[in-house]
């Protein structure tokens, strides 16, 4: 029993590695399929780095949500420190800062260059404004329900929550991620459409052998056998290939990507793709060279009978 | 072991290739199947082998009807029959090891199995010592013998061959025949379509004639075999 388990797995083995010989034999064949199959493979990876390092490079928003409220121009500094005050106290609030219109005067005068045109002007133009960070549990319609309490001030003139471009942002994201998940699921179709029609000319190459292992008594599953093996072939070393295509093209970008982040004060660095997201490359490379091959031997492998 | 029972084959573009044949072939025995081109024995030993299936009739190898069994049947069905072609049908990009070896290789055999075995079939055929060897490498008659092994290889206790002797010399031919002698000594039926009469006659052997699509004449001993009409 365990001689013929041994034996099987041996046959395995023998096929797994014939077809890899078939396939480093037309080496010029092979490479240009693997190409096609890397690049399609190459395109969601990218795309999908792409997303992930924006995400990582401007940070994880979710939580950081804080909101200005702007008060009326006429309010007095002591009454902004006396709203201040009971904002400090609400259970819903965990920071609230004043910046008298004094302090962002100073402050953008000294940011923005242009202290003598502010000079002209003969008053302040600038309200004072409350910074309040809501608590870290605040879920979004108890900080929606904070800013409409706030809005309903009479010495309020606005408030706008910092988390509006975040939340556009990560719509923007989302987007690109299901643009990804199309991408990704027409080009995998299109790997197993290659992979497919590779197999099919394989096939045709090898109708003689096919023939005689039929002739012999060779069963459907023992001739289907190579095939599957070389499609699956196909697809690890697309995923190989289109792994290095995409680290090649990160590290062409992250010369320019480093200097737009310095220009930004920032130290953000281009990552590649983890371990993790490899993995599944090639297990989705793998799974796509199968099918491609498993479709392409269910159609013509029928066909030829000795 | 083999028997057609009012067999008839028609292919797909209308050609009949055979009309009503009966004939039976006894375990252990070995005969001819001779008649000019065209007359059916290509079509016959295809009908043995599952190659086709016969349009009308039965056909009846090694206890299988071959018009009913189930297509998840026909490898092994094929696998208790060897066949032995004109043109051999060697895979000419593998040794002669590998291509001897593949009836064994389908089976799941272990490799020692197949080591033994392929050496056993090469020595039975002469050829022992040119495993390593490519089959164009091989003269003509060393191929057709390598074709052979293969067909024994699995030890079938059919064995078919369509007109083995057709490239040989006389001397060669006459070999191949002693070789076919041997293998249906140790007790296997042998089936052998020919052109060659000289060979059939010097044999001795049972001779299956057809003409036309039918059994047509008979000659030598007849122990089971009924005349067409």
């Amino acid at each position: 029993m365990s001689g013929r388990i041994s034996s099987w797995s041996a046959r395995h083995m023998q096929a797994l590695l014939s077809s890899a010989g078939h396939l480093v034999r037309s080496p010029l064949a092979t490479i240009l399929t693997l190409l096609v199959m890397a690049l399609a493979l190459a395109m969601p990876l990218g795309l999908l780095t792409l997303v992930q390092n924006t995400r990582s490079a401007t940070g994880d928003f979710s939580g950081a949500i804080g909101m200005s409220v702007f008060l009326k121009s006429g309010v007095a500094e002591a009454k902004a420190q006396q709203l201040t005050g009971s904002l400090r106290a609400r259970g819903d609030v965990s920071a609230a800062e004043l910046i008298t219109a004094e302090q962002a005067l100073a402050e953008f005068r000294k940011d923005s260059g242009f202290g003598a045109a502010l000079d002209a002007l003969e008053e302040n133009p600038l309200p004072h404004v409350i910074a309040v960070t809501p608590v870290s549990s605040a879920t979004p319609a108890g900080i929606e329900s904070l800013r409409r309490y706030l809005v309903s001030w009479p010495e309020v003139e606005t408030v706008q929550l910092d988390s509006e471009w975040v939340t556009r942002f990560n719509a923007i994201l989302a987007v690109l991620r299901r643009v990804l998940l199309v991408a990704a699921t027409l080009l995998g179709i299109g790997v197993i459409a290659i992979v497919g029609n590779t197999i099919r000319l394989e096939i045709l190459n090898r109708r003689a052998e096919i023939e005689v292992t039929k002739l012999v008594g060779g069963t459907n599953a023992f001739v289907r056998r190579p095939f599957l093996y070389t499609g699956m072939w196909y697809g690890l070393m697309a995923g190989l290939t289109a792994w290095l295509i995409v680290a090649g093209a990160l590290w062409g970008l992250s010369g320019p990507a480093a200097s737009l982040a310095s220009a930004y004060g920032s130290h953000f660095v281009l990552s590649p793709p983890t371990a993790a997201e490899l993995g599944l490359l090639l297990l989705v490379g793998i799974s796509l060279g199968w099918i491609g091959s498993w479709i392409a031997t269910a159609v013509h492998l029928q066909r030829i009978e000795p | 072991m083999i028997s057609f029972e009012q067999v008839a084959k028609r292919y797909p573009n209308g050609r009949e290739a055979l009309a009503g044949v009966n004939l039976r072939v006894a375990p252990g025995e070995m005969v001819f199947l001779t008649g000019r081109s065209g007359a059916g024995k290509s079509t016959v030993l295809k009908l043995i082998a599952l190659l086709e299936r016969p349009t009308r009739g039965q056909v009846i190898v090694n206890g299988d009807n071959t018009g009913q069994l189930p297509a998840r049947r026909i490898p092994a069905f094929r696998r208790r029959v060897g066949v032995v072609f004109q043109d051999h049908r060697l895979l000419t990009d593998r040794p002669v090891f590998d291509n001897v070896a593949l009836p064994l290789i389908v089976t799941d055999s272990s490799l020692k199995e197949i080591d033994r075995r392929v050496r056993a079939a090469l020595d039975q055929v002469g050829l022992l010592g040119k495993e390593r060897l490519l089959p164009l490498e091989l003269s003509v008659g060393e191929q057709q013998r390598v074709g052979i092994a293969r067909a024994i290889v699995g030890r079938p206790p059919v064995l078919i061959a369509d007109e083995p002797t057709g490239n040989l010399d006389p001397q060669l031919a006459t070999e191949m025949m002693n070789l076919f002698r041997r293998l249906n000594e140790v007790g296997v039926t042998i089936v052998v379509a020919t052109h060659d009469l000289h060979l059939v006659r010097e044999s001795g052997l049972r001779e299956i004639q057809l003409d036309s699509g039918q059994v047509s004449d008979l000659a030598g001993p007849l122990p089971h075999i009924e005349a067409q009409r």
